[in-house]
């Protein structure tokens, strides 16, 4: 008889002990999947689930890039126009204009002079012999100012035009920030709504691992009474489920990957085509290395946190009678 | 190495299991409870392995007050503590191997050092060589076997059985019990519960008899009292 009283570790070198430790986590890691192929079925359904869940935001937020993208730098089209008074002289224009090139939000600035103006008006517009009948050139010089890349956004907008306004040559200065502001809120509504989505389906997805674990716990009920029995920590019992929890996630995160993939896949074609005829080289994008390692992880996180409420919930009412 | 002082136990229904019990195990002693059918044999047990609480009273068991441990340190108190159903408690979903091997993979133990202590523990109870099977392929006796050396693979110096023959015929339950008193020999405190008073007055240890969750009279096998 070999049994002498005494603790199980004894004799056992830390490194080993930490070693051992290790070993089992990837054993339980492993032993998870494991248990998961056991019902590929019921868990196909569950990973599948997860995908659709997850592909969804992600199609919306490539949506909203790949907007973004073609919209390229609207915002810096934005220019300011300044009306002068009559009675600014070409050789003062030229000043003004040149002072207002130092200024730091200004990149450029153009002169119109009221005779091209004119002239241009009249090509245009086919009112030529109607324009030759007026005493005087109605049309102001102008100056047209395009803000820097970095003063683009509305307020700061707002305050060039102000400024400009307070040259004294200065007539009327036009800033168009209307349409910035519209074009910025409604991209921020988009954003808004893509992240608004995104939560919410992140949220079903711990539901639906949250949910699947529940029910594996209910079925190995038996398995958890007797590991409690002999010595199971809280801990222990739980490790096989978060594992599960971080499989249901990886599975899902992979599922929506292959969904967004083959979806651009699909339109990349008839995207470029269209592009074609709009005589732009536009192409979708993707979600790049960047974005799949953030699926990937993130889609294992939300398992993993299913899982965790889940067990926390569920795990500590399962004590050995 | 177990005593009880002026233990009660009240189940939530109000029914009195144990009261006012106050007894003494020696490290080292083998002790047989008896008593009819509901007389607080298995609540006894279960207060010891910390399914279940006392109600009142103090439990000291291997020098240390376990009467209010803390949930949190109960896992690591019942590594001490060698269980043995009537019902055996195995996986059947898992191999002999892996049933027998569970105390060690909860207390960290390396792979190598499982295998050894497997083997061992099978050997010691005579099932060496069937590691890969299920449970489910043995008989009832064997299954117990196996309970066996899933209670003492991690060398607890306490080892507790409820009704560990109570389903197997009066050989195959003497066979269980000579394992028992060899576990004891080697210095494990062995406290078995039965109500088959026949088999217990056999085995030649100190019977600590129950009634109504009070103790009816503990006697040495030659009838001086112990208490
Ligand atoms: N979980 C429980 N809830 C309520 N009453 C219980 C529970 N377990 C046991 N009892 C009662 O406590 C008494 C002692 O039971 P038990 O300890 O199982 O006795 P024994 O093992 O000696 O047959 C019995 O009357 C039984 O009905
Ligand atoms: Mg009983």
């Amino acid at each position: 008889m070999a049994a002498t009283p005494g603790s199980a570790k004894k004799r056992i070198p830390l490194t080993q002990q930490a070693r051992a430790y290790f070993l089992r986590h990837a054993q339980t890691m492993v032993g998870a999947l494991g248990r998961l192929s056991g019902q590929p079925v019921a868990n196909v359904m569950t990973v599948a689930v997860i995908g659709i869940a997850l592909a969804l935001p992600i199609g919306l937020h490539l949506l909203v890039e790949n907007g973004r993208e073609l919209s390229g730098n609207w915002e810096s089209v934005v220019d300011v126009s300044v009306y002068l008074h009559e009675v600014a002289d070409a050789a003062r224009i030229e000043t003004i204009a040149g002072e207002l090139l130092d200024w730091p939000e200004v990149s450029a600035v153009r002169i119109i002079y009221a005779e091209e103006a004119l002239g241009e008006f009249a090509e245009l517009s086919g009112f030529g012999q109607a324009l030759d009948a007026l005493e005087n050139n109605p049309l102001p010089d102008t100056l047209v100012v395009t803000p820097a890349d970095n003063f683009t956004d509305a307020e700061t907008l707002a305050g060039l035009g102000e400024a400009l306004a307070a040259i004294p040559e200065a007539e009327m200065v036009q800033v168009d920030t209307d349409w910035v502001k519209r074009f910025n809120a409604i991209l921020q509504l988009i954003r808004r709504t893509v992240g608004l989505t995104a939560f919410l389906l992140a949220l079903a997805v711990t539901l639906i691992v949250g949910n699947t674990i529940r029910l594996d716990i209910e079925n190995r009920r038996g398995e958890i009474e007797v590991t409690k029995l002999v010595g199971g920590s809280d801990a222990f019992v739980r490790r096989p489920f978060l594992y599960g929890g971080l499989w249901y996630g990886l599975g899902g995160g992979i599922v929506a990957l292959v969904l967004t993939e083959l979806s651009l896949l699909l339109l990349r074609g008839p995207v470029a085509r269209l592009a074609g005829l709009y005589g732009s080289g536009f192409e979708l994008r993707g979600l790049g290395p960047g974005g799949i390692a953030v699926l990937i992880v993130g889609s294992g996180l939300l398992g993993w946190a299913g899982s965790w409420v889940a067990t926390s919930r569920h795990l500590r009412d399962i004590e050995p009678t | 190495m177990i005593r009880f002082q002026n233990v009660y136990k009240r189940y939530a229904s109000g029914r009195d299991a144990l009261s006012n019990l106050s007894l003494h195990i020696t490290p080292g002693e083998m002790v047989f409870l008896t008593g009819h059918s509901g007389a607080g044999k298995s609540t006894l047990l279960k207060l010891i392995a910390m399914i279940e609480r006392p109600t009142r009273g103090q439990m000291i068991i291997r020098g240390q007050n376990v009467t209010r441990i803390r949930r949190k340190k109960v896992p690591h108190y019942r590594r001490s503590i060698g269980m043995v159903f009537q019902d055996h408690k195995l996986l059947f979903d898992r191999s002999i191997y892996d049933n027998v091997a569970l105390p060690l993979v909860i207390a960290g133990l390396p792979d190598r050092e499982i295998g050894k202590r497997v083997r061992a523990a099978l050997d010691q109870v005579a099932l060496l060589g069937r590691e890969k099977r299920s449970p489910i392929e043995l008989s009832s006796g064997e299954q117990q076997r196996i309970g066996i050396a899933r209670a003492v693979v991690s060398k607890p110096p306490v080892l507790i059985a409820d009704e560990p023959t109570g389903n197997l015929d009066p050989e195959l339950s003497l066979e269980i019990m000579r394992l028992f008193k060899r576990f004891n020999a080697v210095g494990v405190t062995v406290v078995i519960a039965s109500h088959d008073l026949g088999l217990v007055e056999q085995m030649g240890h100190r019977v600590i008899r129950l009634s109504g969750g009070q103790l009816a009279g503990a006697e040495r096998p030659d009838g001086s009292n112990a208490r």
